[in-house]
């Protein structure tokens, strides 16, 4: 088996802020780990590394490795490392383009012009989010115009067009009512026959609900990180314990 | 002491009334002055005729069409380049030293006194590079006096658009300068033709950068090339006030009528597009 994702004493920081303090773990393939902890815990700050978007912060700096498939990030020409690692970001974030063309956006970019190809590839990518009965009719219209659970299985589907390997899901539910949640957990359920994925979560059910294996984050280092039944149940460390039953945090 | 509280705030409440009303009114009385005094001189051979009689009769058409073409000339060289670089200060630069210099830099240009840019005009391109005084210098002129209008408003509107469609773009693998292209610029136009209307106003009404740069004091043809000499609204408004003797005060706010009428017509058509842009603005 490969391991989709080796970090080693990965340490982080924001100007003089330490983010991140020695993680080291592995991502497996077609599982969905789930990230977990209290905020400022490093959790998002994780996910961004795995697709280097933190290199768009100021102050961004980094020691450690993080390899994914061999072959160490830095290494890795990063649109082609984006194209690979999708993300879903917290809030619905729909570009201000119709609902077409923002499932279309990617592959255009990516330099897909046969008309027929792209809309097949649309089509495919809204099926795979859940999505297409939904707004086969409206395509057209800007995305803008979706409720907020369509427009995040919109950016899904946006994310998918592409066809990366992992999917990043930074927070995807925390604007959502319980409906859409569900919609979006089930999506990603059946989504990780194709895809690894990382779910990093504010809601410890939710974890709970889809995660294969759950890591715990607290202050920028990893607590611990074991099967999701394991840590639900019979937790190492006794912070874990407390946050998931909600003591803290 | 409540009702005191409520006294103050009358009180408050009239001055900024009377702040706000003492903005409108001259803005006012300017416009009804010379749409009142300017307008009897408006007819089809003021507009189309040239100057006759040592500008004391015809018409005004050589500076229209001076000013139209300095204005366009001025916009031509200055939009491409701002824009350029507002997107490169904007989206590029890091946050060092030196850059937080040549924004220093853009911002205090925007305060030079015009006459100073019609020296450094005469300095550089009609003496240095040879351009003589024409329409060509002037207009490079004026397009250097509005550089930092449009580099200022450009990067504002740049930085308005959301950083999270910057990082949805390229979260897909999209390469930067494509998310600027198709993302960030399509969403800043409004703002950018914002700038850009106000640099028009701006070029179209200064004296000063073209008085040594282009401006004809009388010439009754219409500029052949950008190499000619070309008359233009604000200089003929300025020569028929104060340097030509007896002329029809109907005449002078005639000119101060077309030159305000043209301004406006020309920031209304940058306002229409900008309308259009907004609307499809979907967020």
């Amino acid at each position: 088996m490969v391991i989709k994702f080796g970090i080693k004493d990965l340490n982080i920081w924001f100007g003089s802020t330490q983010a991140l303090k020695h993680v080291s773990m592995e991502v497996l393939p077609n599982e969905i780990l789930s990230v977990i902890g209290p905020s400022n815990s490093g959790k998002t700050t994780f996910l961004r590394m795995l697709n280097r978007l933190n290199d768009l912060n100021p102050g961004f700096r980094m020691s450690g490795e993080v390899i994914f498939e061999k072959e160490n990030v830095k290494k890795i020409d990063v649109e082609l490392l984006r194209r690979k690692i999708g993300m879903v970001f917290a809030l619905p974030l729909p570009l201000p383009l119709s609902i077409f063309e923002n499932v279309a956006y990617g592959v255009r970019m990516h330099g897909l012009a046969n008309k027929k190809r792209i809309a097949e590839k649309v089509e495919d990518a809204l099926k795979q989010g859940y999505l297409w009965d939904e707004v086969k009719d409206r395509m057209s219209e800007s995305a803008f115009k979706l409720s907020g659970g369509q427009q995040q299985r919109l950016c899904i589907a946006r994310t998918l067009a592409v066809e990366p390997d992992v999917i990043l899901f930074d927070e995807p539910c925390s604007g959502l009512d319980p409906i859409s949640t569900a919609k979006v957990e089930d999506a990603m359920v059946k989504l990780k026959e194709k895809y690894t994925i990382v779910l990093v979560t504010n809601n410890v059910k939710q974890a709970a609900r889809v995660g294969d294996r759950t890591a715990f984050f607290l202050s920028g280092e990893l607590i611990e990180l074991d099967k999701t039944e394991k840590i639900f149940t019979v937790p190492q460390d006794k912070r874990t314990d407390g946050y998931i039953r909600g003591k803290f945090g | 002491m409540k009702k005191n509280s409520h006294r103050t705030q009358k009180i408050a409440f009239f001055f900024l009334f009377l702040a706000t009303l003492l903005i409108v009114v001259p803005v006012g009385l300017i416009v009804v002055m010379i749409i009142q005094k300017g307008l009897p001189a408006i007819n089809w051979q003021f507009l189309s005729d040239v100057p006759r009689q040592g500008m004391r009769a015809g018409g005004i058409f050589p500076a229209i069409i001076g000013t139209i073409y300095l204005v366009t000339g001025a916009i031509i060289f200055a939009l491409p380049i701002g824009l350029l670089a507002a997107i490169y200060l904007s989206e590029y630069s890091k946050d060092s030293m030196l850059n937080r210099l040549i924004k220093l830099a853009i911002v205090n240009l925007a305060g030079v006194p015009s006459v100073v840019y019609g020296l450094f005009g005469l300095a550089l391109f009609v003496i240095f590079f040879k351009f003589g005084a024409s329409i060509l210098s002037g207009s490079l002129t004026l397009g250097i006096m509005i550089l930092p209008i449009i580099i200022t408003t450009s990067r504002e509107a740049l930085e308005s658009v959301p950083q999270s469609f910057r990082e949805v773009s390229l979260s897909l693998g999209v390469s930067k300068w494509q998310t600027i292209r198709h993302i960030v610029l399509p969403n800043a136009i409004p703002g950018i033709l914002t700038g850009t209307i106000l640099g028009l106003g701006r070029a179209a009404g200064e004296t000063a950068p073209i008085l040594f740069t282009v401006a004809a004091f009388y010439l009754p043809q219409l500029p052949g090339s950008i190499f000619d000499q070309a008359m233009a609204l604000p200089y003929h408004l300025y020569v028929i006030s104060t340097q030509v003797p007896n002329v029809d005060e109907k005449i002078r706010y005639g000119t101060a009528f077309v030159l305000l009428a043209l301004v406006l017509f020309m920031n209304l058509v940058a306002i229409i597009i900008r309308y259009k842009f907004r609307k499809k603005k979907k967020w």
